[in-house]
């Protein structure tokens, strides 16, 4: 008669739920380091934000207008307070952000709507991934391409026009982080788009209306949640870019809102800050980690409303 | 029940016009896409040409005697006295016999300059690597300098100013003569390929920064890879609907859109200097990012697991199979193609990423080609943006040199990627 080998038909599950679960600690181990991760961030930013507070009052940061955050080497030297106000580094920022999306929003969205809605699937199939190659190059090519050919272009073209045009103008940077984020904003309006029911599309050209009257008045209105969604993404992008502006924006704080004048950004100000041989606990090297929590918490809190919208656009029509 | 309105939209009053508003529009929307090609197009041609004159230097031919005395005497040289030899020395004095003329001190000092500074350790390395050569006289290729490579390769004029072309007229004709006696020519930069940082441009090379980021790129992925593809595991296919899981989840995303210079600051201040790892070093480097790119491999992995049908893990269910041998004797290796090309786009990115290597230093000025993941190294796109900074015109035709390297790895990995989704991609 056969007679099954209890031993062994209760070992191996045994053994086998053993290693499982030991399995399974280790996957959950592995998804818990992106947790670490943000913890990481956040707690390093804060707490080194705090020291530099203790030094510089939160409110002379955060409202101040003079950035020079040149401190005394020797206790005696003369001029030795630097001025740490964040204003005018954000005021740049804002300046050059807002010059790459004049290029990119329109510029991205027009391309989507002319791969999505007039390109033939061939011509589609072979522009498209060109144009994401733009979204592949490393951002330092960008920097020296914009220092190297755009500034000096602009600059002669504003000579001949009678503008003075800074060599580090916030144009040059700028429009060169547009045309970085073109398929950035091109591939999320894509996606934007299509999402829209064909019926909607085919009900507005059924009444008459031409191709860019329905793009223009029923798609892209019906859209619109999902490309502003992608416009606040490429803006965080922007925002938090930092080798572009490094190369070929300025060094020195200004506060103006002429793009043709040369700024500088809070990314600018991490590197230069951080860059070379300092004291860890200097007030200059510690205002940098209260930049980055600026930073931080500005892009953080457009990447969250921009996945917000995307999500609660998508549910619509699902 | 709410009151439905519509509102007639604005249209221009007659078909002809909006027939014209349409081809308007449909011009519009074709520029845009012509000017991100455009910029493309004009991005590569500029890279192109000017990197490619790096590929060529101008080297002096010179007849090199070398002499026993130069070495210690008869006596046969020992290792020492071949590497404090006065290379320098020998090179002079062939120079000046080859222009008896040159009488002055000025003048020779003058004549010497042509030939690079660093043309003495290329005749150390020559001798080093073959002593048998003592004794005997030799024909040998050596660097000129950067301001003599810019006239050979006409990116200065030869009529310029003296001031313009940094050398003088009398250097002009010394230049000019030993062009014409077949002695200065151009020849294939192997320098660039094979050396480390320099302040002299005809010396500097992509070797060190080449491998600093070989080593960076393994420490991420061997990191982030594993991290990565447990993650995605564990969230498509272990995860229990709670609280904590869609904790995580919200935390990828973000991390994926953090900035890469806020990475960089918490490597220096968790690394460096909490955990005092070395500065400069590939390891630390590499840690930063794999941070970085596990967020883009765990989205990639999720996507290419969602993507094996359910079936297969249910059959392999039904067979007995536990829920972990089904994942990774079935799920796993259906998922892998996807899990691969997002690891690789994630790696290409971050080869290409600057920023964070600037916070932890990676920034040196590396001479030596690193010899292990805690040597000071850089990385490519750092040596890009550090030459891009140098005064000397030299140095911006090896930027481009620098980026055509690093556009051909980043392109060769995205290749790599799109083929291996085409040839592995499965259609359910």
């Amino acid at each position: 008669m056969f007679e099954p080998d209890q031993k062994k038909v209760e070992l191996v599950p045994q053994t086998r739920n053993w290693r499982e679960r030991a399995i399974m600690l280790t996957l959950l181990g592995a998804s818990s380091v992106a947790v670490l991760t943000t913890v990481g961030i956040v707690a390093s930013l804060i707490f080194e934000s705090i020291q530099f507070f203790r030094i510089v009052p939160f409110t002379d940061f955060v409202f101040g207008l003079h950035w020079s955050p040149q401190m005394a080497i020797r206790e005696d030297q003369v001029g030795s307070s630097g001025a740490f106000g964040a204003i005018p580094l954000l005021v740049g920022t804002l300046l050059i952000s807002a010059v790459a999306l004049t290029i990119s929003a329109p510029v991205g969205l027009m391309s989507a709507i002319y791969l999505g809605e007039y390109a033939s699937p061939k011509m589609r199939s072979i522009i498209k991934p060109t144009l994401e190659v733009l979204a592949g190059i490393p951002t330092v090519v960008y920097g020296f391409f914009a220092v190297v050919v755009v500034a000096p272009l602009l600059r002669q073209g504003g000579e001949s026009i009678g503008l003075s045009v800074s060599s580090e103008s916030a144009l040059a940077a700028g429009f060169v982080m547009g045309i970085m984020t073109i398929p950035f904003v091109s591939s999320i309006s894509d996606d934007a788009i299509s999402a829209v029911p064909a019926s909607l599309k085919e009900a507005a050209l059924g009444l008459g209306s031409t191709r860019s009257e329905a793009i223009k008045n029923v798609i892209v209105p019906a859209a619109l949640p999902g490309i502003a969604g992608g416009i606040l993404l490429a803006a965080s992008r922007v925002i938090g870019e930092t080798m572009i502006v490094v190369m070929a924006a300025g060094l020195t704080a200004k506060l103006t809102l002429n793009p043709l004048d040369a700024v500088t950004t809070v990314t600018v100000q991490i590197v230069t800050l951080l860059t070379g041989d300092q004291e860890f606990d200097s007030p200059k090297t510690l205002s940098a980690f209260a930049l980055g929590l600026l930073l931080f918490t500005i892009t953080l809190a457009l990447n969250v409303t921009a996945i917000k919208i995307v999500k609660a656009y998508r549910e619509q029509y699902d | 029940m709410t009151e439905m309105t519509f509102q007639m939209p604005d249209l221009p009053k007659g078909l002809a016009k909006r027939h014209k508003a349409e081809k308007r529009f449909r011009l519009m929307a074709l520029a845009s896409v012509l000017l991100g090609l455009i910029f493309l197009a004009v991005l590569f041609i500029n890279v192109l040409t000017s990197g490619a004159d790096a590929i060529r230097q101008s080297k002096v031919r010179l007849d090199i005697n070398l002499q026993i005395n130069d070495f210690g005497g008869s006596k046969g040289p020992d290792i020492q006295q071949l590497k404090n030899a006065n290379y320098q020395g020998i090179i002079k004095r062939t120079i000046y016999k080859n222009f008896p003329e040159v009488k002055s001190r000025r003048d020779k000092r003058g004549l010497y300059r042509l030939v690079s500074s660093g043309a003495a350790y290329e005749l150390r390395e020559f001798v080093l690597d073959d002593p048998s050569k003592i004794g005997t006289s030799i024909s040998i290729w050596l660097p000129a300098s950067d301001d003599v490579d810019m006239i050979m390769k006409g990116k200065v004029s030869r009529t310029a100013s003296s001031d313009v072309r940094r050398l003088s007229d009398q250097q002009m004709e010394w230049l000019e003569k030993l062009e014409a006696e077949g002695n200065l020519e151009t020849k294939f930069n192997w320098t660039l390929f094979s050396s480390g940082d320099s302040r002299e441009p005809e010396l500097a090379g992509v070797a060190a920064a080449m491998v600093g980021s070989l080593y960076s790129i393994i420490v991420c992925l061997i990191i982030s890879f594993p991290l990565g593809v447990m993650a995605a595991l564990y969230l498509e296919s272990f995860a229990p609907k709670n609280r904590f899981t869609s904790f995580i989840e919200v935390n990828i995303n973000n991390l994926a859109a953090v900035p890469s210079i806020v990475f960089g600051l918490l490597g220096l201040a968790v690394f460096l200097n909490f955990f005092e790892l070395p500065r400069s070093a590939p390891l630390v480097g590499g840690m930063v990012l794999s941070l970085m790119t596990m967020p883009t491999i765990i989205i990639a992995g999720r996507v290419a697991i969602q993507g094996v049908p359910p079936s297969i893990k249910e059959a392999a269910l039904a067979e007995g199979a536990s829920p972990v041998q089904a994942v990774f004797h079935h799920v796993l290796p259906l998922a892998m193609p996807g899990v691969l090309t997002g690891t690789i786009i994630g790696t290409a990115r971050a080869l290409g990423e600057t920023a964070p290597l600037l916070m932890i230093g990676m920034v040196a000025f590396v001479v030596d080609v690193p010899k292990s993941i805690l040597d000071p190294a850089t990385a490519l796109p750092v040596q890009v943006y550090l030459w891009s900074d140098m005064p000397e015109k030299g140095f911006a035709e090896r930027t481009s040199a620098a980026i055509l390297v690093l556009l051909a790895f980043v392109g060769l990995m995205n290749l790599t990627a799109v083929l291996l989704r085409k040839k592995f991609e499965i259609r359910w």
